[in-house]
């Protein structure tokens, strides 16, 4: 039972992201990615981490590709103009590049099996909300903090960039009032 | 898959398909009743034709919509203009399953006891949160593939809203998850059991109920936040091109996001399935007790439902810029101002709870 789910869900997380890099729809490539994002986390919540999946939905699918829908709306981005020929060599090297990172993950698959799972450490309460809100707030305190910060900063930076034209045009508007 | 795995499994499905049945009838019938309490509220009758009272006129609805013609428009990106009003629906129905409609209940004559939830889910909350925000794709890609302006500011208005608005609705539940320590609705229920059924999360969490119906309003694109569709500026918005049954689908989407965002209201603020003091009539666990807990549960609903309807009768609709301000200047500073008073309340009594 579970094991067809997996292949269910693996099947259309693949299919998705070949759908992401295959179209040339701007719009379809975002919606593939939803459907990765959303199948990534079904696979989330048979590894028994519904804290995980529920994250992954509402911030990646919610929120973020929300905001890429947005702006490819926005735009009114039609089909993306033909591959320009200057990019063509980069055909092979992302070949390459994917083939490098396959083995990465072969590599790390194989040497996570030599390794014995560390005593004491139960599989199914890693991905509970209890053990990860416990975990954010004692052990990795310090980069919780720091990725707050991070954000808090990217807002300002954001906002900075946004009002600047903005408030030009509102004093040239009270000198001409 | 051993009997017992079958047996459970085919329980689901029939729960599923009881609550989805009883929830499309309560839609059926708010669509009815919104269309007669609006009548009243503007001095006219409303739909009272078909059958008694107006009693058939959904069933009326559902066979017009099936019978119009189905006109999809030429230049529209056809794939994704099938695929929105499925999303639409789909996701207005999908958090169904995690709502306690009632407490664990024994059936008559049997030691079998039932709990009146389809899914036990660890993070039920995340979950509902998770699934209504991916509800704007139906709405967005409604407005983009119809090809039409009007459809796509209707979509682009629809989706800013959503953004903006799904912070404060986020951010007023916290009080409630600091309050219940869990995200599991049938656990936060059953911790507002105390008091004999009347210990409320609304008593001490008050700023955030008023935070997360105004931001439940704009969510479900109702008056006075029905931008999206605004009639007198966009046509019908993003459901401009849509037509028969693909724009009923729309229509039972936005019905069906009000009643789930009222039982969300109920579970959470007004204390799910309790009626006050029905433990101490009939006691806790018995058949009388479920059945009045659960007719509890829709009472609640029906009455949230019934204030939309009556927002709707009496606002106007926001301007745009008004909408922005409202949700990010005043709405979002109140949600954390009422984060803050929990937490300080908690901090102080923490016997309290």
């Amino acid at each position: 039972m579970l094991v067809l789910l997996f292949i269910l869900f693996g099947a259309m997380a693949i299919g998705c992201a070949l759908g992401v890099v295959a179209q040339r729809n701007p719009l379809y490539s975002a919606i593939s990615l939803i459907g990765v994002f959303v199948s990534l986390a079904c696979l989330y919540v048979m590894l028994a981490a519904p804290f995980i999946a529920a994250v992954q939905v509402i911030v990646y699918a919610g929120a973020i590709m929300v905001l890429v829908v947005f702006v490819i709306m926005l735009l009114n981005v039609e089909e993306e103009e033909r591959r320009r020929p200057r990019l063509r060599f980069l055909v092979p090297a992302a070949i390459a590049l994917a083939g490098v990172l396959i083995a990465e993950v072969a590599f790390i698959l194989v040497s996570v099996q030599q390794v014995p799972v560390a005593a004491g450490s139960s599989v199914s309460d890693v991905g509970l909300t209890q053990s990860i809100g416990a975990a954010l707030f004692t052990k990795y305190l310090l980069p919780f903090e720091i990725t707050s910060i991070l954000l808090l900063m990217a807002i300002v930076g954001a906002m900075t960039l946004a009002r600047r034209g903005g408030l030009i045009r509102s004093r040239e508007q009270t000198t001409r009032g | 898959m051993d009997t017992q795995t079958a047996i459970d499994i085919a329980l689901k499905f029939a729960a599923i398909t009881v609550a989805f049945v009883v929830v499309l009838l309560v839609v059926a019938y708010t669509v009815l009743a919104e269309r007669r309490i609006l009548g009243f509220i503007q001095g006219r009758l409303g739909p009272n034709r078909v059958g008694p009272g107006g009693m058939l006129q959904p069933f009326a609805d559902l066979l017009k919509f099936i019978l119009k013609e189905d006109i999809v428009p030429d230049k529209s990106t056809r794939f994704v203009y099938f695929l929105a009003p499925v999303i639409a629906t789909m996701a207005a129905l999908m958090t169904m399953i995690v709502y306690p409609f009632g407490p664990e209940t024994r059936i008559p004559f049997t030691d079998i006891t039932i709990p009146l939830v389809i899914a036990h889910f660890d993070v039920g909350l995340l979950y509902v949160l998770g699934i209504t925000s991916v509800g704007v794709y139906g709405i967005m890609l409604a407005g983009w593939s119809s090809n039409n302006k009007y459809s796509l500011m209707g979509g682009l208005r629809a989706s800013a809203q959503m953004i903006s608005y799904e912070l404060a609705l986020g951010l007023s539940l916290i009080g409630v998850i600091l309050l219940a320590g869990t995200l599991d609705l049938a656990q936060i229920v059953e911790l507002q059991s105390g008091w004999h059924g009347s210990r409320w999360f609304i008593i001490f969490h008050p700023l955030g109920f008023i935070t997360y119906f105004i931001a439940a309003i704009a969510e479900t694109n109702r008056v006075p936040f029905d931008l999206p569709e605004a009639e007198t500026e966009l046509v019908a918005g993003f459901h401009t091109e849509y037509s028969a049954m693909k724009f009923a689908l729309f229509f039972l989407a936005e019905y069906i996001n009000m009643f789930t965002v009222s039982m969300l209201a109920t579970t959470l603020f007004l204390g799910g399935w309790n009626v006050p003091f029905a433990d101490v009539i009939f006691g806790r666990g018995t058949f009388l007790f479920g059945l009045v807990g659960a007719i509890g549960f829709l009472l609640k609903v029906i009455f949230f439902l019934f204030v939309y309807i009556w927002i709707r009768g009496t606002l106007p609709r926001f301007r745009f810029d008004q909408l922005m301000n409202f949700g990010w200047k005043i709405l979002l500073p109140f949600a954390l101002l009422s984060i803050f008073l929990t937490s300080t309340l908690l901090f102080l009594f923490p016997n309290l709870f």
